[in-house]
């Protein structure tokens, strides 16, 4: 079995897809000869096709709103948008108009379209180049919203996105993007869009994260002394979510911990803690706490790492929960 | 020789048939025949009259807000009969319902949408159209797409249209629909519905353009301008875009100089910004009347021939307004159902209970009786 970085299972999986569906285009800005600012799309032009792997104009919303065009004609499109804060431009279209459509029409014309983008900081990028946007997009009924953080689950949850008959916007953080490989199967596979992976069982606390703050999560769990245990949920799917494994192992463990790079105040990690508080109440040892980015603007790249929750940050939360 | 001229234009007005019904025979040759005129004749009359009766249903409380369609019939009815019913698409806004009908949308789909009932977008099998789309200036995109699609398969003889109003050509997106089009050289035909006034914003404010067709210039892209309220010009005009466009010639644009008639929607009161003189002129110049005054000076159309169109448009709206509040109230659960292909558990939940309230969801962890469905 192969091993893979992040960036090389997109671009396999991509490579799939094309092979094996000819609806599937891939359109964006340098996507093509390029291969993409990060190279997700390195040499699929070249094996599939200038009509297939397409170089647009420098335009979000146009390549969102173009790809709502293909996709009510039948096409499976995957635009990349270069960046997360770049996602902006094209919110009217994913929001106003993709993700309405199906209920719109009653069902009578759909949008398959999967919206690659990279995301989260960490990479020592220009402003906009950070940001993790992923609950504004959960907050917008008719998208899924997904986040894989490792090679592996990124191969499923992409094709499940790619099969999806409604919009995904499909999270891609750009810090996990070359920071390791694992063996990732050659064959096709779906993860189901909505469920969690429990990296870590545990009894004592429960961590719910997604992105690359999982890496972050488990160096801090290294920090902790070894008798305490820790159960760690990366949630994969940020729309839908897995309400059920988190709820058990809330459950179980009494308390919880919520990390993610985005901000506080209404993050997804808000959503998670008051469903866990509805669901799991005469089981909390502790109020869910929230390690999370700061609610400001993400700063440049020099405090980036002040900003985002880092594992001294994430190992103090943990600590405080479980002191409590 | 520092200065040299890299680009020039120009912009061509196409007139046929002038507002007194006088026909440029020349420019008629190979457009539409005396039959095809009367059909679009009676298609603008219908429309007129559902047009006429959708104003009075909203004044009577039994419609939403309406955007009426009033003095831009032409447009809508030469352009659909240029373009291929069932292989072609459409992509309206909202002012181009007699299009969307001779496209084979069933008229009280229009009015079902405006009574605030999603099943109005419900576009049947077979049927081309997007649905009307209220946010301005975004849907060209669509038509972009679809156009697109439809060169990647390679699909022949068959192209699409999107129509919008002057004000939408101020939007981005506008921008970026013509830039995608014209790069990708996609068969796709962008039909700006000019009517003057962006609710209370003439043109000459939208714009300091001296045209609108002019845009068109900037993305390579054929462009003309046409009397909107001229079947002919239109339906000549958009004739020729979709031959260019089938043949690979890419996309065009027209710009077709309209008058919106009435207000923007029922829920505005042009006379509040626009000038009476001008609407009162802008009434002469109304498509039906040329239409018919043309019909009648090559001895077509008459009297009695009038009184019949009006008796079936009224018949026929009166079927239409029946089947339109005939439908059953839809469930609430409609909302939820068309959300995704397969709903998510948790929307499903709050579909069943109808509620997102999350004490009584979990009465075991309180010690709370289970609650009944009645007692919800």
């Amino acid at each position: 079995m192969p091993e893979m970085t992040l960036v090389g299972a997109i671009n396999h999986t991509l490579d799939l897809a094309l092979a094996s569906d000819p609806d599937v285009i891939i359109l964006g800005e340098d996507v093509g000869l390029n291969g993409g600012v990060f190279r997700v799309t390195d040499g699929l032009q070249a094996k599939h096709g200038k009509d297939r792997v397409v170089d647009t104009p420098l335009d979000e919303s146009g390549i969102i709103g173009s790809a709502i065009g293909l996709a009510i004609a039948g096409m499976k499109p995957v635009p990349e948008i270069q960046f997360d804060g770049f996602l902006g431009p094209a919110y009217d279209q994913l929001v106003n108009h993709a993700a309405r459509m199906r209920t719109r029409t009653r069902g009578a014309v759909t949008v398959p379209m999967t919206v690659r983008v990279p995301v989260g900081g960490g990479i020592h990028a220009p402003e906009l180049h950070s940001d993790s946007p992923e609950a504004i997009y959960a907050h917008s009924p008719g998208v899924k919203v997904v986040m894989p953080s490792t090679p592996y689950d990124a191969k499923g949850l992409l094709l499940a996105a790619i099969n999806d008959p409604d919009p995904v916007v499909f999270f891609e953080p750009k810090r996990v993007y070359r920071s390791f490989k694992e063996e990732v199967p050659e064959e096709p596979y779906e993860i189901e869009i909505g469920k969690a992976k429990v990296v870590n069982e545990g009894d004592d606390l429960t961590v719910v994260t997604w992105g690359a703050p999982v890496f972050q999560c488990l160096a801090a769990m290294d920090e902790l002394p070894e008798d305490v245990s820790i159960e760690l949920i990366d949630l994969r799917s940020i729309y839908p979510w897995d309400i059920d494994t988190v709820v058990e192992s809330v459950r179980k463990t009494g308390r919880c911990v919520v990390v993610h790079e985005a901000p506080m105040t209404a993050g997804f990690g808000a959503e998670v803690s008051s469903r866990i508080q509805e669901e799991c109440f005469l089981h909390l040892h502790a109020p869910v706490q929230r390690v999370t980015g700061f609610d400001t603007i993400m700063p440049y790249y020099k405090l980036e790492l002040e900003y985002l929750p880092e594992a001294p940050r994430i190992k103090k939360g943990i600590e405080e929960c479980l002191a409590y | 020789m520092p200065h040299r001229t890299v680009y020039e234009a120009k912009i061509e007005h196409l007139q046929i048939l002038d507002e007194d019904g006088k026909l440029d025979k020349k420019l008629a040759k190979d457009t539409l025949n005396d039959d095809q005129v009367i059909h679009l004749y009676e298609q603008m009359r219908i429309c007129r009259e559902l047009d006429e009766i959708a104003f009075k249903l909203q004044r009577s409380g039994r419609m939403g807000t309406y955007p009426q369609n009033k003095g831009q019939e032409a447009n809508a009815v030469g352009s659909a009969l240029a373009m291929k019913k069932g292989v072609d698409w459409l992509v309206p806004a909202y002012r181009e319902n007699a299009a969307l009908f001779m496209h084979g949308l069933p008229m009280h789909y229009v009015l079902v949408y405006w009574m605030g009932d999603e099943r109005g977008s419900k576009i049947p099998e077979g049927v081309n159209i997007t649905p009307l789309s209220v946010p301005i200036g975004t849907h060209m995109l669509h038509a972009t797409g679809i156009a697109w699609a439809t060169k990647v398969r390679k699909e022949k003889d068959k192209a699409v249209i999107t129509y919008f109003g002057d004000g939408a050509t101020s939007e981005g997106d506008f921008h970026g629909a013509m830039n995608f089009a014209s790069t990708m050289q996609v068969p796709c035909i962008f039909y700006c519905q000019n009517n003057q006034w962006a609710i209370s914003v003439p043109r000459e404010q939208q714009m300091n353009s001296q045209t609108v067709a002019q845009k068109a210039l900037a993305y390579d892209m054929p462009t003309l301008q046409i009397d909107g309220n001229d079947i002919f010009a239109v339906f000549k005009a958009v004739k020729d875009a979709r031959k260019r466009a089938v043949e690979g010639g890419g996309p065009s644009f027209i710009e077709a100089v309209t008058y919106r008639l009435a207000d923007h929607t029922t829920a505005d009161d042009a006379r509040r910004y626009r000038d009476p003189a001008e609407v009162e002129a802008w009434q002469a110049k109304d498509p039906l009347i040329r239409t018919r005054l043309y019909l009648e000076s090559v001895g077509k159309w008459d009297d009695k021939k009038q009184t019949e169109l009006e008796d079936r448009a009224k018949k026929i709206v009166g079927e239409v307004v029946k089947a339109a509040e005939g439908i059953e109230k839809p469930h609430p659960s409609d909302f939820f159902n068309f959300m995704y292909a397969k709903l998510p558990r948790d929307l499903a939940e709050q579909r069943d209970t109808m509620r997102t309230s999350s004490i009584g969801r979990h009465p075991e962890q309180a010690g709370l009786r289970p609650q009944t469905a009645e007692s919800r």
